[in-house]
């Protein structure tokens, strides 16, 4: 009787179930999207390990978002509040200290989930056609994501906060004629105050997490209507069976998201996890000790570093040290720096080897590649440093590291020899 | 008009003249947004002249805690002779020792001093470093220091080395681009200065 009424119960659930889809399915492409971005979204099968960190910037933008919602609720953008508003939201709120630290610690997390990501594209020329759109999308993540990061770390008002961005906002006033102008703009005022603080605060709350979220869903419509690139640049899409499914794909939805995202979300948050309760200020590299002491406009602190995400290029603008032209140093310093952010996003003319994937690539390009990694954590070290004339010279090197990968690459892809890339995936 | 056949010039035209009325209205709609990122009228306000004390200032010494001009932190420093004389010497490693930047100072400080002829010993300066806005640091030792090791005295940005004599001239070489600011000043008596305005601005 009960083993009757019990095997009724599901099917009767399930009818309703499908009676509320068919009535949404009537009115939107409920089920329709649901498979064209997942159960039959159709991913190259050969993907490795690089090809998590896309699904872990999305965690990491949740739990920014979350966080940050919550942090507003207690934060007051006031000059003489903010920085007593973050201390009582470390002591005096419950469970205050732990939102915090997931936000500050997300930041970081955000940016070495995000290098990866970029890092991997770069390897296995995931920007090339035709999915240059992709990559472009992912720059201007890339930039409102530096700009988001930038103006969260004033609003602590700690005196690393104040300094940081009195640097970066002078950095404005290299740009001629209208720089000193603009400079006056963008704070509102004669220095850094609570006016520049106020537009900072709406700007990283509101703003830029619009655009962001906006950014984030262009860069999935464009991957999902061209089709995920894998590891050895082939295009899966050439061989398909009777049905238009390319052979050598899965289905993303359950194979990637059950078998390949889910393990790898549950180990990074372990890993971000302990960071966040054991290491939140990670020696000093992801929250720094002046910022311990509340902003001093009379105060420059001894040193002063960025946070580690924007050293690479920090380095890089302190590596001008001379004019040039007939314009200053500083002037330059700036046009390094905005170059060293904005070069990657012309990656896709850039490249003109006949193959995608570093894998096919000749040895000039494995060189070239391993000489940017070696630029990229040279500089990103010399940017925590002080300055010295020796540090200076090293950082002019990594800066001729870093723009040769780029600025060589239309060269060596063309004129090295690559290796055949295979008509299907290898098994 | 007729029937079915569409004005291909007329629905340019049209076309038009509506995207530069809307384009029009974008710009002035753009307007009250941009503008109010302008200093407001309290933050100008703020920006007023300020008085210092400089008659218990000894030579060499800069005058703490720093006044406040508009925010930012002002250098007075009474210099004593043997600092006045080595300027001369130091010229050659200077990247603008004639302070020939007319942004950079009032007319009346555009000499090897930096300061006005009756109080030459007195530097009034912006405590800012012209490169990327730090507060440079007063070092006024001869003698080596970390970043230079033959230091003639003067001020040493943290932020990034540049370096500056005891007039606030930059010297060659540095991130830095010109020499440090000097704020218009005047003496109201021997021991009080008036920062912030002089008889060119008053």
């Amino acid at each position: 009787m009960s083993d009757a009424k019990s095997s009724e119960k599901p099917g009767a659930v399930m009818a309703g179930v499908t009676q509320v889809v068919n009535w949404i399915d009537a009115r939107m492409p409920l089920v329709e999207t649901y498979e064209y971005h997942m159960s039959r979204y159709w991913a190259p099968k050969n993907f490795n390990m690089w090809y998590l960190f896309g699904v872990l910037s999305m965690v990491v933008l949740v739990n920014q978002l979350l966080t940050g919602i919550w942090l507003t609720m207690s934060y007051v953008p006031a000059g003489d509040k903010a920085f007593a508003s973050v201390e009582y939201i470390m002591r005096d709120v419950e469970f205050g200290w732990l939102l915090r630290y997931l936000h500050s610690s997300g930041a970081s997390a955000f940016f070495i989930v995000v290098y990866l990501h970029m890092f991997r594209g770069m390897m296995y020329g995931s920007y090339r056609k035709p999915r240059e759109l992709i990559w472009l999308f992912g720059m201007a993540i890339f930039l409102v994501l530096m700009a988001e990061g930038f103006m969260g770390y004033l609003l602590p008002w700690g005196n690393m906060s104040y300094w940081g961005a009195q640097v970066i906002v002078s950095l404005v006033g290299a740009i001629p004629v209208v720089g000193a102008d603009m400079m006056e703009w963008v704070r509102g005022d004669f220095l850094m105050s609570e006016i520049t603080l106020n537009r900072f605060f709406a700007l990283h709350v509101v703003a830029l997490p619009i655009m962001l979220i906006m950014l984030v869903f262009l860069h999935i419509v464009a991957l999902h209507h061209v089709g995920s690139n894998n590891p050895d640049g082939i295009d899966v899409k050439k061989h398909k069976d009777e049905n238009g499914k390319p052979l050598d794909s899965i289905a993303f939805h359950p194979y990637y998201t059950i078998g390949h995202d889910l393990p790898a979300i549950v180990l990074f948050l372990i890993v971000f996890c302990s960071v966040v309760f054991f290491a939140p200020e990670m020696g000093g590299y992801f929250l720094e000790p002046p910022n311990f002491e509340q902003a001093n406009p009379l105060k420059t602190p001894e040193h002063i570093a960025p946070v580690w995400y924007y050293t690479p290029f920090y380095a890089m603008l302190r590596a001008a040290t001379y004019p040039l032209f007939g314009m200053d140093a500083k002037f330059w310093g700036f046009v390094v720096m905005v170059g060293a952010i904005a070069l990657p996003a012309v990656l896709p003319w850039l490249d003109r080897s006949p193959v995608k994937s570093i894998r096919y690539k000749g040895a000039i390009s494995k060189g070239m590649l391993a000489m940017f990694i070696v630029s990229f954590f040279l500089l990103g070290w010399l940017g925590t440093q002080a300055a010295s004339p020796f540090y200076t010279l090293l950082a002019q090197v990594g800066t001729a590291g870093y723009f040769a990968y780029f600025v060589l690459m239309p060269w060596y892809t063309r004129v090295e020899k690559t290796k055949p890339v295979p008509e299907r995936v290898p098994a | 008009m007729s029937n079915g056949e569409v004005n291909l010039a007329r629905r340019r035209f049209l076309i038009g003249a509506t995207s530069v009325v809307g384009g029009a209205g974008v710009v002035g709609a753009a307007v009250p947004f941009l503008a109010s990122w302008q200093p407001s009228a309290k933050a100008k306000a703020l920006g007023a002249p300020v008085r210092a004390d400089v008659s218990k200032l000894r030579p060499g010494e800069i005058l703490g805690p720093l006044p406040e001009w508009r925010g930012k932190p002002i250098f007075v420093v009474k210099r004593t002779d043997a600092m006045l004389d080595q300027l001369e010497a130091l010229e050659p490693m200077l990247a603008d020792p004639g302070s020939a930047r007319p942004s950079q100072q009032p007319s009346y400080a555009a000499n090897r001093w930096r300061a006005r002829e009756e109080r030459k010993d007195l530097s009034v300066l912006i405590g800012i470093c012209t490169h990327l806005g730090c507060s440079p640091k007063y070092y006024p030792e001869v003698g080596p220091q970390a970043f230079d090791g033959n230091w003639k005295g003067g001020y040493f940005c943290p932020c990034h080395g540049s370096k500056f004599d005891l007039s606030g001239r930059v010297y060659a070489g540095v991130p830095a681009p010109s020499n440090l600011e000097v704020p218009p000043y005047t003496f109201e008596s021997d021991a009080i200065i008036l920062i912030g305005e002089d008889e060119e601005s008053a």
